[in-house]
């Protein structure tokens, strides 16, 4: 499969948050304001690729001794050892880049989306720089839909004519349906 | 925490005053992927539930000799050892189901339920009130997702546990068992929650006030600063 293919249907077709439902708290949660939907999209895209990365040759380890059944316990253990280091690291060697994502990490570690996106690389058998490339597509996937949604969601917070029981969170959700439905538009094009 | 509170009432707070799902607002991703029809929702409920029984028993045993600053990836390792439990009994006994839940079967690891309720319940509590604390969450997470599944079944394919429906059957309303669907039928759920307690019912938002795990994660502290970061 060429990567073309494989990041226009990661973005566009099967986008994690939109089609998947993978990673909807972060998606629901820091989607009002569009700095922080755009600093939590690019943060999601780094761990993204570095978990798959860590995990992918993990994985090969796994089933060269028969207990592929470990996958998640170690796949968590992993990921969530990794994003602590990468802080520790990011805060020592660049605190630029750790000052403008760092307070992204700890809130990414149990993200579903990330787990989400390791396991889904080994079972679709991708190769390693095929499921490199699936990691980065789905991470932006994310940060698209992140960064489309807190501009819908600004334009929500100025209406005042919606029902009440259907204020707060019920309102964030069908403005989501809404947007799940513009992206069903891509569907034949993978 | 300080009163004692009642082995029943602990039993049932979570099926109604407490759910998981339309109050707390707990577990969105497994709510909204796997209710596309009333088995997979309830299949999903009922192996969450028997993850978060057994992890919830363990982890009440095991709170003591847990030091407190290794406890999170503690608990994680005793729920990941559960769910691989679950993965190998559901692919024995229903591959059909463990087909169509796929993905979101090794994903209960991250469930915020589990994790929340280990971390608020089962490490202050002794293992009989951890385990019925455990049915009664789980018990209202598998209603929730079941009527969930079943409505979108119903609407979605017009079948209930898949026997066809008189006229919906011919008539579905495809939409509803896709993805748009999916976060259309939990607004229409949650509102209602709103709607017959007059806006006191739902107590989670999303953001970080909902998660049961805000007080080990920072991100409420995250989120409070970026905001602030971004007003300033």
């Amino acid at each position: 499969m060429g990567f073309g293919t494989i990041l226009l249907g990661i973005i566009l077709v099967n986008n994690y948050v939109l089609a998947q439902f993978l990673g909807i708290c972060p998606f629901l949660g820091v989607s009002k304001k569009l700095d922080s939907a755009a600093g939590m999209g690019v943060a999601v895209i780094f761990v993204m690729v570095l978990a798959t990365a860590a995990t992918y040759p993990i994985m090969q380890i796994l089933d060269a001794f028969g207990i592929g059944y470990l996958q998640t316990i170690a796949f968590i253990l992993i990921i969530a050892a990794l994003v602590q280091f990468v802080e520790m690291a990011l805060k020592k060697f660049i605190p630029a880049l750790h000052k403008s994502l760092g307070v992204y990490l700890p809130l990414i570690t149990t993200n579903c989306a990330v787990l989400g996106v390791c396991i889904s690389n080994i079972d679709e058998g991708y190769t390693y720089i095929q499921a490199l490339v699936n990691s980065a597509g789905a991470g932006i996937g994310f940060l698209l839909a992140m960064v489309i949604f807190s501009g819908m969601r600004g334009k929500l917070e100025a209406n005042t004519s919606i029902p009440k029981c259907f204020q707060g969170v019920p309102i964030v959700l069908v403005t989501a349906a809404f947007l799940s439905l513009s992206f069903m538009g891509f569907g034949g094009l993978v | 925490m300080e009163k004692k509170t009642s082995k029943l009432a602990i039993l049932t707070k979570g099926i109604i005053k407490e759910n998981p799902v339309l109050v707390l607002l707990l577990g969105t991703c497994p709510t909204l992927a796997t209710t596309s029809s009333a088995l997979n929702g309830l299949g999903m409920g009922v192996s969450a539930t028997a993850v978060l029984i057994c992890s919830n028993i363990v982890i009440s045993l095991l709170a003591k000799i847990i030091p407190d600053k290794v406890r999170i990836p503690c608990y994680i390792v005793v729920i990941a050892g559960f769910v691989t439990v679950v993965q190998f009994v559901l692919q024995a006994f229903v591959p059909a189901l463990y087909a169509s839940l796929g993905l979101f079967i090794p994903l209960i690891v991250v469930n915020c339920i589990i994790l929340g309720r280990a971390e608020m319940f089962a490490s202050k509590n002794n293992a009989i009130d951890s385990a019925l604390d455990g049915i009664g969450m789980g018990l209202g997470f598998t209603l929730a997702l079941g009527a969930m599944g079943a409505v979108r079944e119903i609407l979605g394919a017009g079948t209930i546990f898949g026997i066809a429906l008189p006229w919906l059957s011919a008539h579905p309303i495809l939409i509803i068992a896709l993805a748009p669907g999916g976060f259309f039928i939990f607004a229409c759920a949650i509102a209602a929650v709103n709607f017959f307690t007059k806006g006191k019912g739902v107590k989670g938002s999303f953001g970080c006030h909902g998660c049961a795990m805000a007080s080990i994660c920072q991100q409420e502290k995250c989120i409070a600063e970026l905001e602030k970061g971004v007003e300033a």
